[in-house]
């Protein structure tokens, strides 16, 4: 077994974006390409673990502007591979390598 | 020989009489139809042009609206629908002015504008509706003489566009929507959005909701054909602050622009029955690098506290919401009331500090305002450090100011009362901020200050 195919099971590659103000948040970079580690005993990436993992590694301020309790903070829309993860099961929705995240808060401008 | 060749020469010529003959009469039999329309009535000729099919669009309407009868999907019945149609502008800003027109182009049949503002000259970039000249009067008169210039040599103008001048509230929201058969949400707030598309909910109307700040902009289609309403996708309003305005974060014009023109594409395709509107999914526009990508969105709740099927929200319901202690924001996008972090004794007015300069009291004037909008205009001898990066550079700050007191500067005087908290809890104990910030300055000091 390769050291490769090790790293690869033991992370979960994602493309994570972030828009409509929300990137503020992060720098103002919108695009970001991470590993994520899967916590020790899981197979599987969830978004539960995902939000954690963003607003202790990708978050520069204001934690309250980007989650609330476990979730996103209201008036956030969080896409999974340009889908509403309302039809794909929230916090428990599973994360495969190569899927691409999207956090954007809605506008209310004119 | 001789006599063959004649009768071949004689066959010839009677051929070409003949002929000529079958032509004369078609010709005459023709100039009799159009000799007989002319003389019954000279503007109407039924037989010209009818035999199509059945409709009332005439010469001009025809002509008018041509290119887009042309399209074969749209056609003479989208044109026929399209113009027994009305549409309400919820909003004559950066949306509304590209929406407005292109449904005055279009041939909709009656046009509804609603805003309660004036014309500023800070609008005119994005709000291509209005100009120069309309500055300091009402939005939704100086839209009404744009869409209606589209027809100014008409006599009997096939748009009737009606003027609404007033602020969208609970208590006419359902009376205005009523009168309509989409309306289009382009508006600039939080508790707007959510009172047009309850409403909307309430009368079973078609809502087209566009919002766009920055270079972003957002486009989705509620309360349409089982798709969901507003509040099925934000049943919680924001948290306060997060919502950026566009008198604060700025808007590129022609973002706006773009999306108001896609609210008229669905708004038409709504009202001519043509193509499939934008409902269960939201466009995503990134201006920046010109990126649209189209999503899917969920379903319509069927737990949703407004449009759940067999008890939806009803016309009474809305009026006696308050939509403002809801989203604990205005209905209008003005500027947020004054914060008052700070008590009097450590706060001076723009005049006060004019004195302080012309004195020659020692001081570091700090602006706490985001770089990029010191770069727009700034006070000399300021020091720029955002308030967000305050407490990284505490340290630069107390080395330039050394002994003397601090004077804290930013666009309101909201900001500028946070950086003097924070200064007096680091150290700083004799720090003030100057009340109204650079906006007083121009108004109580300098007018030839540039503020934005």
């Amino acid at each position: 077994m390769g050291t490769d195919s090790v790293e690869s099971n033991d992370t979960v590659h994602l493309n994570l974006e972030f828009g409509g103000g929300l990137e503020i948040l992060f720098g103002s970079i919108k695009c970001h390409s991470v590993d994520i580690p899967l916590n020790s005993g899981s197979e599987k990436l969830k978004m539960e673990h995902l939000l954690v993992w963003v607003r202790d590694n990708l978050l520069q301020e204001r934690p309250e502007f980007f989650m609330k309790e476990k979730s996103v903070r209201p008036g956030v829309l969080v896409l999974i591979n340009d889908c509403d993860w309302e039809l794909c099961e929230r916090l428990n929705a599973t994360l495969e390598n190569n899927d691409t995240v999207v956090f954007i808060s809605t506008l209310h401008g004119g | 020989m001789d006599l063959a060749r004649e009768v071949q020469q004689l066959r010839l010529e009677k051929a070409k009489l003949e002929a000529e003959l079958q032509s004369f009469r078609e010709s005459a039999s023709s100039a009799t139809v159009s000799e007989s329309c002319s003389l019954r009535d000279p503007t109407f000729c039924p037989a010209t042009w009818l035999s199509g099919g059945q409709h009332y669009l005439d010469r001009e309407m025809i002509n008018r609206y041509s290119r887009q009868l042309l399209v074969p999907a749209f056609g003479v019945q989208g044109q026929l629908n399209l113009l027994k149609s009305s549409i309400l502008v919820v909003g004559a800003g950066g949306l509304g002015s590209s929406a407005a027109l292109y449904l005055a182009a279009a041939g909709i049949g009656c046009l509804g504008i609603v805003d309660h503002d004036n014309v500023e000259l800070n609008n005119l970039h994005r709000q291509i509706i209005h100009s120069e000249s309309s500055i300091g009067n009402s939005k939704v008169n100086s839209a009404a003489t744009a869409c209606n210039a589209l027809f100014c040599y008409r006599i009997n103008s096939m748009l009737k566009v009606v003027k609404h001048e007033v602020q969208l509230t609970a208590n006419n929201s359902v009376d205005l929507i009523n009168q309509y058969d989409v309306i289009v949400d382009a508006t600039d707030n939080v508790p707007t959005r959510y009172l047009i598309s309850d409403t909307c909910v309430a009368l079973g109307k078609p809502l087209v909701s566009g919002a766009a700040l920055g270079m972003d902009g957002q486009l989705t289609v509620y309360n349409f054909n089982g798709g969901p309403c507003y509040r099925c996708l934000f049943p919680v309003p924001p948290p306060q602050g997060a919502c950026q305005r566009c008198s604060d974060s700025g808007v590129l014009g022609v973002v706006p622009g773009i999306i108001g023109a896609f609210q008229a594409l669905e708004a038409i395709k709504i009202a001519s029955g043509v193509g499939d509107p934008l409902s269960k999914r939201m466009l995503i526009l990134d201006g920046f690098s010109t990126s649209i990508r189209v999503v899917k969105l969920r379903n319509r709740n069927p737990d949703c506290s407004v449009c759940r099927d067999g008890s939806q929200i009803t016309e009474r319901e809305i009026q006696e919401l308050n939509y403002e202690s809801f989203t604990g924001s205005s209905l209008s996008d003005k500027s947020p009331k004054p914060l008052s972090v700070l008590p009097d004794s450590q706060r001076i007015t723009a005049k006060e500090y004019f004195d302080y300069l012309k004195e020659g009291h020692p001081h570091l004037l700090l602006d706490v305002r985001e770089a990029h909008q010191y770069a727009i205009s700034a006070l000399p001898c300021s020091l720029n450090v955002p308030l967000a990066k305050l407490e990284d550079r505490l340290p630069e700050i107390k080395a330039a100011a050394q002994e003397s007191q601090i004077i804290v500067l930013c666009r309101r005087g909201n900001d500028s009362q946070l950086a003097v908290k924070y200064l007096r809890e680091n150290g700083k104990t004799e720090a003030v901020d100057i009340i109204g910030g650079l906006e007083s300055w121009a108004r109580d000091v300098d007018p030839r200050f540039p503020i934005y």
